[in-house]
């Protein structure tokens, strides 16, 4: 879908590579895409689309390693399910499976894995997924950090679900189901190393429900994501260089709790780059927005949502933010910061 | 009062920006320098430039303390936390700068024990906690950063902590500004002089810039109506015929600074008899070490440092950037050989650094129509 692949140039892989920025692409299409390309993975979504019998199938995976495993408002256990329900959401499937892989560190207490078990128990409860297969294995004290979870999941796609950045037009908007970079910060201020007292929670939730809220509206959806890693930012970059559009935002529409504009502005942090877990940024017809954000606001989950942002023709492929102060800038991918584990 | 949306109020931006287009002569070329990399941001940050009229053109100066750190110390830096014993600390912005080999995320990556600390006093920390470690910290910055290593060096000092040290990297203020002053060819009407460090140098050693070069200049705090106001107030000095240090920082910076942090520096510190700066060369008497008598807590003192020397990549032009004597568009390399993820300069790494500023946020901006000089 882009033009031109990232080639990837470093001789080891640092911390870089996996912020969700630039060079997360560079290794993912220059190493993975590389050598592992197939007409499946080359969209490089959220879900691969798989047609089988005519039933159309979204299908994915993701590893969490967040570091500490327990933060306020939630868990590496109902992370690792709302995180991979999300990913079949905004591709506008059903779930229907998941599976759940973990790593875990000998020594690690048994008390806490049961509790992580049940809490990824109740959000695939909540999401009406049953995690139907599993797999554990132990690895020695020091060689992992107490406990990394792998979910895969496997949803159906209804017939009438046309869903892509090839749908988006000028004049579009964007929207966003709710408050942006409360996980991000929510869990670098629970890892106690900058000494802050922030009342900050993860918003870590699953997104099903908004997003099946959206799909009602038929063909004026155009696009769905989960702004997780390298946040809002980097998905609407992906998104802009998709669909071969601008996107613009308002600075003032962004909404960002005070806590979180405060935690980033003493960390030299933009909320843009911040992860959300429970989020949903949409794209919707512009004769559609309206609706669109009154279902998303009819949910408890919703009730934050606000229009952020419109697609414009150029310049091609940039986002734009018009800054508050009645100024405006680029708003580019991240470049890997040193920021510490956080999903 | 939330101490942060007061100070980036549209409508307040209305009225400066109404002043200054009554007050700038039509067609007659303004350029201003911001010292500080801070400044550099925020002007991106916040859209400044699509702001002011066509004749105000703001040129990015040397205050980001990691773009000026010269490519042979990071190496001695990547030397020093290769050592086994080592758990080498450094501020975040640091890891990705390039030295001759690398940068310290690619030493870390290989094996490296180097970690982020958000203070000195957190490199202490680990110090005590691992007493069977060396731990090192890199020092560097302005007078800003420099009297939080001060006081860490004389609490370790005090508790007796003898596996810290510091790399000490700290530069001063005054003489890159005055090596800028004294580039030929130099067209600048005036400065945006830094806030942070004047919390602790105070005003005093900018007197020199308006009484000796003839050059108005304004200490201005970080937020994008300080800077609005201090274009203003610059502008004000150039239609009245002034050329004086203005403070425009006043709910923080005092005309002497913060004497216990000036005397803190002076107790450990004393200044190096040359040091050279990225970009802008060996400059006398422009940066800061440990004073023999702490040579106890001086990674230089205590540990065997190649001592690298690593010219600036040929094809850089961070120097000329550096002293506004081009845009940092305008450099052979940026945006194509030189980016955020592959630094050729450190002006792309730092998000305070001219050239990261301007390819994060305002490559727009050369797009803009500008008044020629």
């Amino acid at each position: 879908m882009r033009p031109r692949r990232t080639k990837l140039r470093d001789e080891v892989v640092t911390l870089a590579h996996g912020a969700g920025g630039k060079a997360t692409r560079a290794l993912v299409e220059g190493l993975f895409v590389e050598e592992l390309g197939n007409p499946l993975l080359a969209p490089l979504s959220d879900s691969a689309l798989l047609e089988v019998n005519g039933s159309r199938l979204a299908f994915t995976t993701d590893s969490y390693v967040v570091k500490p495993i327990f933060f306020p408002g939630g868990d590496i256990g109902d992370l690792a399910v709302n995180g991979t329900v999300n990913d079949l959401a905004v591709a506008g499937a059903q779930p229907l499976a998941l599976s759940a892989g973990f790593v875990i560190e000998e020594g690690f207490p048994v008390a806490d894995l049961r509790r992580i078990a049940v809490s990824m128990a109740r959000a695939a409860e909540a999401a009406g997924v049953p995690v139907a297969a599993g797999d554990t294995k132990v690895v020695e004290r020091g060689k992992a950090d107490g406990l990394y979870v792998t979910t895969a999941g496997i949803g159906i796609i209804a017939p009438e679900v046309g869903l892509g950045a090839e749908h988006i037009r000028t004049g579009d908007r964007v929207l966003v189901s709710g408050t942006i970079g409360d996980h991000g910060m929510a869990v670098m201020v629970a890892r106690g190393e900058l000494q802050l007292e922030v009342d900050l929670a993860s918003d870590t939730a699953c997104v099903l429900v908004l997003a099946q809220e959206l799909l009602a509206l038929g063909g004026a959806l155009r696009f769905m994501r989960d702004p997780t890693r390298g946040g809002v930012a980097t998905a609407l970059n992906e998104l802009a260089q998709a669909a071969n559009v601008a996107v613009y935002l308002d600075e003032e529409a962004l909404p960002v709790r005070p806590e979180v504009i405060g935690t980033c502005e003493i960390l030299g942090i933009d909320p843009l780059y911040v992860a959300c877990e429970g989020r949903l940024l949409a794209v919707v017809a512009a004769e559609a927005c309206d609706a669109a954000l009154a279902r998303l606001q009819a949910h408890p989950l919703g009730a934050g949502a606000a229009v952020i942002g419109e697609v414009r023709d150029e310049p091609e492929g940039l986002v734009l933010l018009e800054t508050s102060f009645g100024g405006s800038r680029v708003v580019d991918m991240l470049v890997g910061d040193p920021l510490p584990r956080i999903c | 009062m939330k101490f942060v949306d007061e100070f980036r109020s549209g409508a307040l931006a209305q009225k400066l920006v109404h002043e200054l287009e009554a007050s700038v002569e039509p067609g007659r070329a303004l350029k201003f320098m911001e010292v500080c990399g801070g400044h550099t941001h925020t002007i991106y940050k916040h859209g400044i430039e699509d702001l002011v009229p066509p004749e105000i053109d703001f040129l990015h100066g040397p205050g980001c303390p990691v773009c000026v750190i010269p490519m042979g110390r990071v190496d001695d830096a990547i030397a020093l936390a290769e050592r086994p014993d080592v758990i080498f600390t450094t501020f975040g912005d640091m890891m990705r700068v390039p030295g001759g080999r690398g940068s310290l995320l690619e030493a870390k990556a290989r094996g490296a024990d180097v970690r982020m600390v958000y203070s000195p006093l957190d490199a202490l920390e680990l110090a005590r906690r691992n007493p069977d470690r060396e731990v090192i910290f890199f020092a560097i910055g302005f007078e800003t950063t420099a009297p939080s290593t001060a006081i860490t060096v004389l609490r370790a000092q005090a508790e007796g902590i003898s596996n810290f040290s510091a790399f000490c990297n700290h530069v001063t203020i005054g003489p890159p500004l005055k090596t800028i002053l004294d580039s030929p060819g130099l067209q600048l009407d005036g400065f945006i002089a830094p806030g942070h460090v004047s919390t602790v140098v105070g005003t005093r050693p900018y007197d020199f810039m308006a009484r000796d070069y003839g050059k108005p200049v304004v200490v201005t705090a970080f937020e994008p109506i300080d800077i609005l106001h201090a274009t203003v107030m610059l502008v004000r000095q150039l239609r009245d015929g002034r050329c004086e240090v203005e403070n425009q920082y006043t709910r923080v910076v005092k005309r002497d600074g913060n004497p216990r942090a000036l005397a803190v520096l002076d107790q450990t510190m004393e200044l190096r008899d040359t040091f050279e700066w990225r970009g802008l060369g060996w400059i006398e008497r422009s940066a800061l070490k440990l004073r023999p008598e702490f040579a106890q807590w001086d990674a230089e003192a205590r540990f065997e440092l190649p001592g690298t020397r690593v010219e600036d990549p040929k094809a850089c032009q961070c120097g000329e950037v550096l002293v506004g004597a081009i845009k940092p568009w305008e450099c052979k390399v940026f945006g194509t050989a030189c980016t955020p993820e592959r630094p050729i300069g450190t002006c792309m790494v730092s998000s305070e650094g001219a050239c990261a500023a301007y390819y994060n946020y305002g490559r727009l901006a050369k797009r803009r129509e500008r008044v020629p000089a």
